[in-house]
């Protein structure tokens, strides 16, 4: 049901202007992603300068909303972002508390959220201990995600439940209740995927959590964001995406509080299409830099 | 018994190794000499040949990466598969054009010759337009020619078949992929060609077809920045000069010829028609001495 509901999100005809505003904003809404054991310093730079400058033949075009990091690289990013009062207004995002796996003591995932919001990092990306939750140990991934969101401080939290490795629709549901039940305040987030496992972010796990959002947000008057990871490529699956949210959640969403699109080369098809938008021509991928 | 009912073929693009129908939903009556329409082909739409495009950038990388001989090897199977089709061929020339069935037979057979050429050529071209350069200094210096990338042919009306081909096996012989416009006037040998690619080895991509109007697509075709070069033949001299002038942005290679005899076996499978489309790398490497 929920596939089929999903499905019906890409069936909407999009054109011309609000294409465009639909392509900006997705744009606003990427957390520029490098998550590689080959990240380099120089790397994360430059990913930075691409954050605040996604184009540089187009100064019209927003920067992106976060840059995100594994916890190494923070106070890298933060220096490169805070070169420029545009750059200052990027958030660095920090993946913590073990990713990908979750798999470590609570303690060592514990101290590198605070060494992570220490370096700088305004978001920190934890994962759930998918072993627990699907053990059946709810109480205690509930534990955790309340000792995480503590250890936080000021820095907003994003859930990564990993749906690719729960199974179920049921589950993604229950897994979402837990972690919005776990002390997130607003503008906290839940998140699909590290982005490690397949299958990553879908349009039907996407619109189980934003239900189970909408039900939180009526309960409680709370309003958690949504980040979608992984698998999200095309310009034309995040206008989906948008879409989906849009009819789901409605217009407060429709914004990088509230909404993200976790992604490493989803930008530059975006940035392709508001070029080919722009110039009238079709772009090559080898305009735009990687990274 | 009722008579039988004879099932028409729907002749559809073929990009990417499928076939799909144009996203425009469009279509091109095909009538026969006596002006009857006899089938419809798809009428391409700019987002057509945009696809078709990524489709031949994706697959390029492993086109040329494949050994020569590979290569060889399945532009000959396309020459055994045309081969087999060739009745087919003839029989919808005659038809539709003014060719009589001798002169359509002697175009098939023509183009299964020119793929036979030009897959020999394509384990034996580096030798004919590489070097090895004298140079000052214990060096050994090569300039090795290769594949240019992404090639878009946009074909001559007359002759549909023999021309196409002509067109692309240069490009597909030294490991670029092919992205190319059928003849406009007479557009279904393009789409047959297709069958012929899709059981030919030919891997999904390296070769896409389109049918539709050059009005339409030319200035596509020469504002896309993810092609790397543009061959034509047969082009009125404003879709020529559009073709150049776009061209000139992001500095594709073009080869446009006003007119061709494509039955001149000397010049049509010359290795100085796949010179065009090929970028020249020069190495140097330590001599032992």
């Amino acid at each position: 049901m929920a596939d089929r509901r999903a499905a019906e999100f890409t069936t909407r005809s999009i054109k011309t202007s609000a294409k465009e505003a639909g392509l900006r904003l997705a744009l606003s809404m990427v957390d520029l992603t490098t998550l590689e054991g080959k990240d380099s310093p120089e790397k994360v730079r430059s990913l930075c300068r691409k954050a605040v400058t996604p184009d540089p033949t187009d100064p019209s075009l927003p920067t992106v909303a976060a840059v995100c990091v594994y916890p190494e690289l923070v106070k890298v990013a933060r220096a490169e972002l805070d070169k420029s009062e545009a750059g200052k207004k990027v958030s660095v995002a920090s993946v913590a508390t073990g990713f990908p796996s979750g798999q470590y003591p609570l303690e060592v995932r514990l101290y590198d959220v605070r060494r992570a919001v220490e370096a700088g990092a305004n978001e920190i990306d934890m994962v759930i201990s998918r072993g627990l939750f699907l053990a059946g140990q709810r109480g205690k991934v509930f534990d955790e995600i309340a000792a995480v969101k503590e250890s936080c401080g000021d820095a907003h939290l994003k859930v990564i439940l990993e749906t690719g490795e729960l199974e179920t629709y049921d589950l993604v549901r229950a897994a979402s209740d837990l972690a919005m039940n776990a002390g997130l305040t607003e503008h906290d987030f839940i998140k699909t995927s590290t982005g490690k496992v397949n299958p990553a972010a879908t349009m039907g796990v996407t619109l189980v959590m934003l239900e189970a959002i909408r039900d939180h947000y009526f309960k409680t008057g709370v309003k958690i964001g949504m980040k979608p990871a992984g698998g999200i490529r095309s310009s034309k699956q995040a206008l989906h995406y948008l879409v989906m949210v849009k009819e789901t959640l409605g217009d407060d969403w429709m914004t990088p509080e509230l909404f993200r699109f976790g992604a490493s080369s989803l930008a530059n098809d975006l940035l392709m299409q508001l070029a080919r938008r722009r110039t009238g021509h079709y772009m090559s991928p080898d305009d735009f830099s990687e990274a | 018994m009722a008579q039988r009912l004879s099932v028409a073929k729907t002749y559809k693009l073929y990009i990417g190794g499928a076939f799909p129908r144009t996203e425009s939903g469009r279509s091109i009556a095909i009538t026969d000499t006596s002006g009857k329409t006899i089938t419809h082909v798809c009428h391409a739409s700019r987002k057509d040949f945009r696809n078709a495009v990524v489709a031949a950038r994706s697959a390029q990388p492993g086109w040329m990466g494949r050994d020569a001989y590979n290569r060889s090897q399945i532009l000959y199977r396309m020459g055994e598969m045309l081969e087999g089709k060739g009745e087919e061929f003839a029989q919808l020339i005659k038809r539709t054009t003014d060719a009589d069935l001798r002169t359509a037979r002697k175009e098939v057979e023509a183009s299964v010759d020119r793929l036979v050429a030009y897959a020999g050529w394509a384990d034996k071209f580096s030798q004919v337009l590489g070097c090895h350069n004298p140079v000052v200094g214990p060096y050994y210096n090569f300039t090795v020619p290769e594949a240019t990338g992404v090639v878009v042919a946009v074909a001559p009306d007359e002759p549909s078949l023999l021309g196409l081909i002509t067109l692309m096996a240069p490009a597909l012989c030294s490991g670029s992929t092919v992205v190319a416009l059928g003849s406009e006037k007479h557009p279904i040998a393009t789409s047959v060609l297709g069958e012929v690619c899709a059981t030919s080895d030919v891997p999904g991509g390296a070769i896409n077809l389109l049918t539709g109007q050059r009005d339409e697509l030319i200035e596509h075709i020469a504002n896309h920045r993810d092609v790397n070069a543009v061959v034509g033949a047969g082009l009125s001299k404003k879709h020529a000069a559009a073709l150049r002038m776009g061209s000139s942005e992001n500095i594709k290679r073009v080869r446009i010829e006003d007119s061709v005899d494509f039955y001149d076996d000397e010049a049509c499978e010359s290795p100085w028609r796949i010179e065009p489309l090929v970028e020249m790398k020069t190495i140097w490497h330590p001599s032992a001495t």
